[in-house]
This record gives structure tokens, C-alpha cells and sequence, in this order.
């Protein structure tokens, strides 16, 4: 909202209507990529689909490159942008839990809601959990408070954490990609097939 | 080809497709708005928004609720509450021109749909936790966090994931 909208270029009235159209984008990606079906995500954790890992690797590449692209040439300040923050601890616990509620339920938030969308009573479950999940952190907010806000480390990016030169660092991290999805596909191919 | 492709609403996108376009919309999202995607977002505005119109001042109370409640504003009213609306309109329309909506339990031959349905429950309840205690999900911490190199965005998505594949043996009834 900040950018082009703040700027005044795009009057802020059209902020609701945007979100509703990349929100339509995302989720017609989602559900065409198969993220609907909760056996298809969890294939990534079993090595008989690795759906997950292409499209969110390949995801994080094609938008890193672009958005360090469009900051070459001069579209975009990086520095501008919304960096997520860095609570270290928040982020690993966090993190895990949400790792075990994904091999349980086979979706994360965005994915469930594809799944909602096109009537699979297990996504509606899902989501009602996601609620009482919620429910739950801030019905204990005052115990998980010292987690949530402390191990603080500012709205930090591997480059100010490392002091690493953020072009390589992208190099580097579509490298790994590749390499990833040459592993999959290797692994893939030794594992007894599921159909779903 | 095209007469498999009719009759099976199985066949996705290549992963590869898919996944290229997702990123052009992250980079759309970010030169637009200044930030990225998001999913559990608007989860959260719902929750807050039952409990302030179920007990108004409980929610006033809570440290947390009272951080997402406004004078003359709903919380609902939100940019991350319309981007998941069009979320549901966008997976519709496309599950909708792949014949794929029908109500169902998907879930493996080897166990029942009420098992399913409570590790469902069992697995949202862990992942609306876990995404409020990391502030974002996949979508909002790890993918938007990793497309502008966030330490917390790859920290959170290599604790999902390592911790996924951790507890993976466990749940493998489930799935395989």
C-alpha cells in the first residue's frame, strides 16, 4: 500500500479492489498448481509429489531475481519494501509448530483456502482450526508474549545479517533451487508411486 | 492429449508454470503495495472480529485483540481480508473450468474420513498457532519474507519445512 498507492499515483480507493484482484491471481494459481488437494502438498514430506517444492522454489527465485532486477533499474527501492521482521525465536518455534501442523493437515493457510473454495470438507475443517488455533495464541498472548516480541533483530534481510553481496546470495540461492529440484526428481523416481 | 486431459480434472499445472507466475505475482504485489502476500492474515481478522462481537470487552482486554481493534473501523476491513477473498473467487473460478469442485473428504484409502477430519482440525489448530507466534504462514513469512532475502522469512521457512520432514514418519499412515 505504500508504494504507488501512497505515492498518490494510484488513489488509495483502489486499494480493496487490487487486493481482490491479486488475491483471484493467487488462488487461480494455487488451485491450477494441484494446492487444493492436501495429498498432493504432502506428497513433498513422502517424496512421491514434489509439487510444493517446485512451485514455491521456483516462486521465491523468479521473485527475488525480479525484484532486485527492478531495483537495478531504478523501479523499485528495495530498501522501501516490507521486510519481514527477524524474532529468531518466534520464527524457529513458529515455524515447527506450523511443520507439524502441515504434515497433520496437508495444507498451510493460502492452500486451504483453494481447498475451501472448490468444497473439500476436510479444507473447511482445516481452517476452522487455523481459527481456533488463533483463539488459542491470543486467549495465552501474555505467556507467549516474551517469544513474540523478544529475540528481536529488526526488519533485517541475509545481507544485513551476513554482510553478503546480494547478488551472489541470489545466485547462490537459485543454485540450491536447482539443485533441489534435480534431487527431487532423483528421489522421485525411487519412491513406490501414490495415486490420488 | 486434449481427450485425457477432459476427463482427468487431475492434471495440474507444471509445477515449474506454476510456480513462475507466483513469483510474478509476488514481484506485482511488492512493486504495487510496497509488501507481499499473505493467507492466515485474514484469518486472524476474523477471529478478532467474532470475539470483539461475542464479548466486546474481553476483546478490548486482551493485549492482543486490542492491537487489530479500531475506534470506527471493523477489523475485517483490511487489505489482507480482500486478497484472501479473491483467493476463494480466484481457486473457484480455476477449480471450477478444471471440474474439480465437488463437496468431498479427499483423503487416503488406508483411513477413514473422520480421521482425516480430525487430524485436519488437529493440524489447523497447530498451524494457526504456529503462524501467529512466527507472524506470518508460508505465504505471508516464508515465501514474501524470502523474495525480499528476509533473515525471518528463510528462518521461518527452514523451520517448517526441517521440521515437516522431522515429524513426517509419524503422520506417514496418513498419507502413504
Amino acid at each position: 500500500m505504500e508504494l504507488l498507492i501512497n505515492s498518490g499515483i494510484i488513489s488509495s480507493n483502489w486499494d480493496s479492489i487490487i487486493a481482490i484482484c491479486i488475491g483471484i491471481a493467487f488462488g487461480f494459481v494455487l488451485e491450477s498448481s494441484g494446492f487444493s488437494s492436501s495429498r498432493k502438498m504432502a506428497g513433498v514430506f513422502y517424496g512421491y509429489d514434489f509439487a510444493v517444492l517446485k512451485v514455491f522454489f521456483t516462486a521465491a527465485v523468479v521473485a527475488v531475481i525480479g525484484i532486485y532486477y527492478l531495483d537495478y533499474l531504478g523501479y523499485v527501492n528495495v530498501g522501501e519494501l516490507y521486510i519481514h521482521p527477524t524474532y529468531i525465536w518466534g520464527a524457529i518455534i513458529g515455524g515447527a509448530i506450523m511443520g507439524i501442523g502441515f504434515v497433520a493437515g496437508g495444507f498451510c493457510p493460502g492452500t486451504s483456502l483453494c481447498g475451501v473454495a472448490i468444497g473439500k470438507l476436510d479444507a473447511w475443517v482445516y481452517v476452522l482450526g487455523i481459527l481456533i488455533g488463533i483463539f488459542i495464541f491470543s486467549e495465552l498472548y501474555t505467556f507467549i508474549e516474551p517469544i513474540y516480541t523478544g529475540y528481536y533483530l529488526g526488519n533485517v534481510t541475509l545481507i544485513d545479517s551476513f554482510d553478503w553481496n546480494p547478488y551472489w546470495t541470489i545466485f547462490i540461492f537459485s543454485v540450491i533451487a536447482i539443485v533441489a529440484f534435480v534431487v527431487a526428481d532423483f528421489v522421485r523416481k525411487k519412491i513406490k508411486k501414490v495415486f490420488y | 492429449m486434449n481427450t485425457e486431459k477432459s476427463t482427468n480434472s487431475h492434471i495440474y499445472w507444471n509445477p515449474y508454470f506454476g510456480g513462475f507466475l507466483l513469483g510474478i505475482i509476488i514481484i506485482f504485489t511488492f512493486f504495487l503495495t510496497g509488501r507481499g502476500l499473505g493467507a492466515s492474515g485474514a484469518m486472524k481478522s476474523s477471529v478478532v472480529t467474532i470475539v470483539d462481537k461475542v464479548a466486546p470487552t474481553h476483546a478490548e482486554n486482551n493485549a492482543y485483540y486490542s492491537k487489530f481493534l479500531k475506534e470506527d473501523d471493523t477489523p475485517m476491513n483490511t487489505w489482507l481480508v480482500f486478497e484472501a477473498l479473491g483467493i476463494l473467487i480466484g481457486a473457484f473460478i480455476s477449480g471450477g473450468l478444471s471440474g474439480r469442485i465437488s463437496w468431498r473428504v479427499q483423503h487416503s484409502p488406508k483411513i477413514t474420513s473422520r480421521r482425516r477430519l480430525l487430524f485436519a482440525l488437529g493440524g489447523g489448530i497447530l498451524f494457526g498457532l504456529g503462524a501467529q507466534i512466527a507472524r506470518g504462514c508460508t505465504s505471508g513469512a516464508a515465501l514474501s519474507g524470502m523474495a525480499v532475502l528476509s533473515s525471518g522469512g528463510f528462518i521461518t521457512m527452514l523451520a517448517i519445512f526441517g521440521t515437516g520432514y522431522i515429524v513426517a514418519y509419524f503422520f506417514r499412515k496418513n498419507w502413504i
